[in-house]
This record gives structure tokens, C-alpha cells and sequence, in this order.
């Protein structure tokens, strides 16, 4: 397990330092002179070269990947061009208001998802088994930012059964000003027991999470169905049957368990994705996450803010995959020889 | 299913229901002039697998259309100019009728029209990127199978790099870098699409360059090229192919995203995402304008995913037999 656990680790830090490597590059290259968006179009020359001294831009491109590395580890990510404030700090500010929607989101896609996946494998190549795998079709093809506009216009907009946009009332900064402790919002307004504020957050937080769920759930349903199939040609789910359990009931209580690693490792790998598809989504519900940041960096082409976000998205992805890979390890030994 | 031997006839009419598929799979397996055994028992399979699953069957009738639409746009688009730069502005934002089936957009341009010049832009998208990342991860996956050792060490950790960044996100990075055109969404969708290849094929190409014909030509003195040509290629085509089919639907999905996000395609081509995105200001208002192109990007996307799903079903030595 030591070996697995070193060699493993030793591909993650490989491939985090191709990731900033390869960050670095776009970064490098894109058009346009960071020290005059800095610096604004009217500088002066002397402040251009002030500029260009201060993020280092004469140094050999060697040195400046090798600073650039280390600033990053010492938790420097650089000083964002458009908000003008570290892009660490933007980034934590961000990203916790990204972890509710998509955490949100993947209890959704883990609440349809498995139980549909089980429908469809109970009764399968039935009819229920078809609707859902049309279904779960459905929902993977569905492009987020077009199913975001079409409910955002329907739930909120024409029957006004939810709000619009947003992540909770803001006049109630006033009435019942939130505490923050980790600023996701609806775990602060839980802890402090600020009801006004949680209901308002479950509320403008249903729309957005149905949008993200869709993918993951669509996946999920597939995946289920496709390892409870799987399982149920084994012999001990056969033994089970013949032992007199009825079909659902050795579907939930005997292939479900085994069939859970597959679909666990598929939803910490769907999370990375999620968080980027939720960029989409943000932007339509004007989510105050990283999709809202990443849109605005884009705009106003802040390398700095643009290059954070990737790292981070890359590091969940390759963070989560690590985990993955270690919790299989651990629970099945045949994985660490590979 | 039973195995019974189909005589080469029925299976024949299975062809035209399936080209893009075959086309891959004829290429690599033509280059060795291998006899056409695997393409007629593939042919077989497939009429099987269209008759037991209705879905997969529907989503290759359903693509066939599309191609189709892509291909006769200009015959069969009620407003052919409206595809392109013609612009009526007293015809703006007119609702579905019999004129105009699917309403006008802002411009007065029939979005019929418009829709059916789109599927060229999202078809020509998806066959460029996925010719690109399969040429280029086919062969570096191919060599890294089949060489083993170190080679396929940093080609492999080389691919995992690429794989930390969804397609999205580098896409978007990559689209800022280069200027905003068809070519960018193809050259961004390509460079973040060929690591699975890559990995796919290597996966493949190792356990084919065990084989016994593998050893036997290289005991025969046979060059590597021309191993990794003749055999472990050709052999390796089939998952290939299945694949492209799968990620055709994400590479249309993707690509009207970063067309949405007013990245790529610009205005007088039509593009389904730069569609919506043109349109959701009105959506309250008029409907049609965001509604038809989204679901066009839907119905594309879900036919792909649907074929390549049944395709893989009914490749999968496992799921044959289920």
C-alpha cells in the first residue's frame, strides 16, 4: 500500500507541475502587454518600466516559471488586474458561493440519479428502463446554458415561483446580517441559525442546482443501471434470489453495495466537470461564484485571475482524482498492482 | 442474442444507416488490405443491435437527417440569403408561421433558415476537432502502447497534464490567447480533446502488442513501424471509433458554449450557441428566438450520445452476450 500511496502521490506532483507549467505558457501567451493593462493606457514610460519591474517581465522565462512556482506555493497567486486585489483572495471570496451550487447540485444528481439507475436496471429493457435511459439521454445533451435560460424564464420569470437571480435577498443584510464562518451562505445561515437568510439562500439556490444536477444525474442514472446490471450476473446476487429475496429487494440490498465504488469515483470525477459547467450556469443566474469572476477576468483579459482559476479547477480535478485512486486502493487491493 | 451465421446479404442494408462510423472503422482497416471479414461481421452487429436497441436505432435515423440538413441547407432552407449576411429589419422578430416556421430574429432573418445553416457550422466543428485529437492522440497512443518503458511513461504523464483541465476552461484560456474564429474553437476543442485518445489507444495498443501475430512478425524481423502500421493499429480502430461517436456530442456542446460565451463563431455565420446568446435578452419576450437553436443543439447532441452509446454496446464483447 506504501508503494501504491508513493507512486501515486509522485504522478499527482508531476502532473500539478505540468499543470502550472502548461498555465504559465497561455498565460505567456497572451496577446497584449500585462504591464500596459496594468499600468492603464496612459502611462508613462516610467511607469510601464515600473510595471514590467514589478511582475518581473525582462527576467528569461525560466526564471519567471520558476518564481512564478514558488509564488504559488508560498499561497501568492498574484495581484488580479481587474478587481486589483490578490486573485488568492478573490479566489477564496468565489469559490465557496461555486462549492454550495455545485455541492447542491451533485445531492440532486445523487438523489435522482441512483434511484432512477435502480428503476431502470429492475425493470430492464422494459419500459421503464427506456424512459430512463431517454431520460438520462436528455440530460447529458442538453446544452446547460440554453436549460438555464429556459427555466430562469419559465420558474422564475413567467410563474414567478422562484427569484430570478442571485444568491439570497440582499435586503436582508439589513434585517438579519449573516455571520460568516466559511462563506458558503447557506452553511453560515445554518450554524447561526439565521432562518431569513437560509430559506431565501435554499430558495434562489433551487433553479441553478437543478440546472447543474442535470449532467451529473444523466451520468449517474447510466452508470447505476449499468454496474447494478453488471452485479446481478454474480453469483452471490444469483444466490440471493434463489434464496427467495424478491428482485427490488436484492437489486437495493445486495448489488447496490458493491456497485456503490464505480458510482462514487464517477461522482468525484463528475465534480470538476460540474464546477465548470456551472461557470455557465452562474452567469445566467448571476451567481456570485468563480463562473461570475472567470467571465469578468475574461473580459477585461486579467491573465492573473484567468490563470487562478484554471489552477484551481485543474488541482480539484487532479485533487479529486487522487482521492479516488486512494480510496480505491485502500478498498480493493487488486488496484495498487496496476 | 443468437449467433446464428446471417448470409452477407440482409446485413448489406445496414450500411447506409451507419457511414461515419464505418468510414472511420474502413479507413485504418483498409490499410493493411485485411479482407473485409470484421466489416461485414461489424455490419452484422449493427443490424442486430439496431433491431434490439430502438434508442441507438433512432439516434443514427435522427443523425442521418441532420447530416442531411447540413449537407441540402442551401436547397432545402425556406430563406437560403437569411443564412448569410442578408438582414430585413422590417421583418424583425416575427412569430412562428406559416412563412416562417420557427419566427424571425432580431434582424428579420428566418430561423428555420438559420438553424439549418447551423448544423453545417456544429458538424464541420465536431468532425474537425475530432479529426485532430484522434490523428494526433491515435499516434502518440499508439507509440506509447506499443513502445512501453519510458516512452509511453512521459507520453502518458504528458496526457494526464493535458486531462487536469476540463475542455471548457482551456478552451476558454486558449480562445482568449488566439483570436476569436472557427479556427480557434477547433484548434482549443482539439487541444483539449486528444488526451482521451491518446490514453484510450495506448491502453488498447499494449494489450494488442502482446498478441501472438504481434510477436510473430517481430520475430520475423518486421520494422516497428510497420507493426504498429499493419497490426496494432488497425486492431486498435474499433474503440476508436466508438469514442469519436460519444464525443461528438460533448464537442457540439462545448463548442456552443464557447459560442455563447461570444467566443468563436461571429455573427453572419450561423451557430446555434451565438443563437441563444443573441437572443436571451428577448426570451420573455419572444421565445422562438432561443427556444429553436437550443434545441437543436439538444437534438444533435443527444443523437450522437445515443449512437455512441448503442455502438459501444454492441461492440463490447461483454454486452453482446448480455
Amino acid at each position: 500500500m506504501l508503494r501504491y500511496l508513493t507512486r501515486r502521490l509522485g504522478q499527482a506532483v508531476l502532473v500539478v507541475a505540468g499543470v502550472v507549467t502548461l498555465t504559465f505558457t497561455v498565460m505567456r501567451l497572451v496577446p497584449g502587454d500585462p504591464a500596459v493593462a496594468f499600468a492603464g493606457p496612459r502611462a508613462t514610460p516610467a511607469e510601464l518600466a515600473a510595471a514590467r519591474e514589478r511582475f518581473g517581465l525582462d527576467d528569461p522565462l525560466w526564471t519567471q516559471l520558476w518564481n512564478y512556482a514558488r509564488d504559488l506555493a508560498g499561497g501568492d497567486w498574484g495581484t488580479s488586474l481587474h478587481t486589483r486585489q490578490p486573485v488568492a483572495r478573490d479566489l477564496t471570496l468565489a469559490f465557496p458561493a461555486s462549492l454550495e451550487l455545485v455541492g447542491a447540485a451533485l445531492v440532486v444528481a445523487v438523489a435522482a440519479g441512483v434511484p432512477l439507475g435502480v428503476l431502470a436496471a429492475r425493470f430492464k429493457a422494459g419500459l421503464p428502463d427506456l424512459s430512463v435511459r431517454f431520460t438520462s439521454m436528455l440530460a447529458v445533451s442538453v446544452p446547460v446554458f440554453w436549460l438555464a435560460l429556459v427555466v430562469q424564464t419559465v420558474f422564475a420569470g413567467n410563474l414567478g415561483w422562484f427569484p430570478v437571480a442571485g444568491e439570497y435577498d440582499s435586503s436582508l443584510d439589513r434585517t438579519s446580517p449573516l455571520t460568516v464562518y466559511t462563506d458558503i451562505t447557506i452553511v453560515d445561515a445554518l450554524i447561526t441559525g439565521n432562518w431569513p437568510v437560509f430559506t431565501s439562500t435554499l430558495w434562489h439556490l433551487a433553479l441553478p442546482a437543478l440546472v447543474v444536477a442535470a449532467y451529473p444525474a444523466g451520468v449517474i442514472a447510466q452508470m447505476t443501471r449499468a454496474a447494478l446490471i453488471e452485479e446481478s450476473g454474480q453469483d452471490h446476487v444469483r444466490l440471493s434470489r434463489a434464496l427467495g429475496f424478491g428482485r427490488t429487494a436484492v437489486l437495493v440490498r445486495f448489488a447496490l453495495r458493491p456497485a456503490a465504488g464505480p458510482v462514487l469515483s464517477l461522482i468525484a470525477l463528475v465534480f470538476a466537470y460540474a464546477i465548470v459547467n456551472g461557470f455557465l450556469v452562474e452567469a445566467v443566474f448571476n451567481w456570485p461564484g468563480l463562473g461570475r469572476y472567470a467571465a469578468a477576468s475574461i473580459r477585461s483579459l486579467d491573465t492573473p485571475a484567468i490563470a487562478g482559476v484554471t489552477l484551481l479547477v485543474a488541482l480539484l480535478y487532479v485533487g479529486s482524482n487522487l482521492l479516488v485512486d486512494l480510496v480505491q486502493g485502500v478498498l480493493d487491493p487488486r488496484v495498487r498492482t496496476r | 442474442m443468437t449467433a446464428s451465421p446471417e448470409p452477407a446479404g440482409p446485413a448489406e442494408p445496414a450500411g447506409p444507416a451507419e457511414p461515419a462510423g464505418l468510414a472511420g472503422l474502413a479507413g485504418p482497416t483498409g490499410l493493411g488490405r485485411r479482407p473485409a471479414r470484421p466489416l461485414r461481421l461489424l455490419l452484422r452487429r449493427l443490424l442486430r443491435t439496431a433491431r434490439a436497441d430502438v434508442l441507438a436505432a433512432a439516434g443514427a435515423v435522427l443523425l442521418l437527417a441532420i447530416v442531411a440538413c447540413a449537407l441540402l441547407a442551401p436547397w432545402i432552407a425556406p430563406y437560403p440569403e437569411d443564412g448569410g449576411t442578408a438582414t430585413h429589419p422590417t421583418e424583425a422578430l416575427l412569430p412562428p408561421s406559416a412563412d416562417h416556421w420557427f419566427g424571425t430574429d432580431q434582424v428579420g432573418r428566418d430561423i428555420l433558415s438559420r438553424v439549418l445553416f447551423g448544423a453545417r457550422t456544429s458538424l464541420f466543428i465536431a468532425v474537425a476537432v475530432l479529426g485532430l485529437a484522434a490523428a494526433a492522440g491515435v499516434t502518440l497512443g499508439v507509440v506509447a502502447g506499443y513502445a512501453g518503458g519510458w516512452i509511453r511513461d512521459v507520453i502518458m504523464r504528458v496526457t494526464d497534464v493535458f486531462l487536469a483541465f476540463p475542455a471548457l476552461l482551456l478552451s476558454l484560456a486558449l480562445a482568449v490567447v488566439l483570436q476569436p474564429s472557427v479556427t480557434t474553437v477547433v484548434v482549443a476543442l482539439a487541444a483539449t480533446w486528444w488526451p482521451w485518445y491518446a490514453r484510450l489507444t495506448a491502453s488498447v495498443a499494449q494489450s494488442v502488442a502482446t498478441r501472438g501475430y504481434v510477436d510473430a512478425a517481430r520475430c520475423l524481423g518486421v520494422p516497428a513501424p510497420l507493426i504498429v502500421f499493419r497490426h496494432v493499429l488497425p486492431n486498435s480502430a474499433t474503440p476508436v471509433a466508438v469514442q469519436l461517436s460519444l464525443d461528438a456530442g460533448g464537442v457540439i456542446l462545448t463548442s456552443a458554449a464557447l459560442s455563447y460565451l461570444g467566443i468563436g463563431v461571429h455573427d453572419p455565420t450561423a451557430e446555434w450557441g451565438l443563437m441563444v446568446q443573441q437572443g436571451q435578452t428577448l426570451f420573455t419576450t419572444d421565445w422562438w428566438v432561443v427556444t429553436f437553436p437550443g434545441l437543436a443543439i439538444l437534438v444533435t447532441a443527444f443523437a450522437f450520445n445515443v449512437l455512441g452509446e448503442g455502438l459501444r454496446q454492441a461492440l463490447d464483447p461483454r454486452g453482446a452476450t448480455r
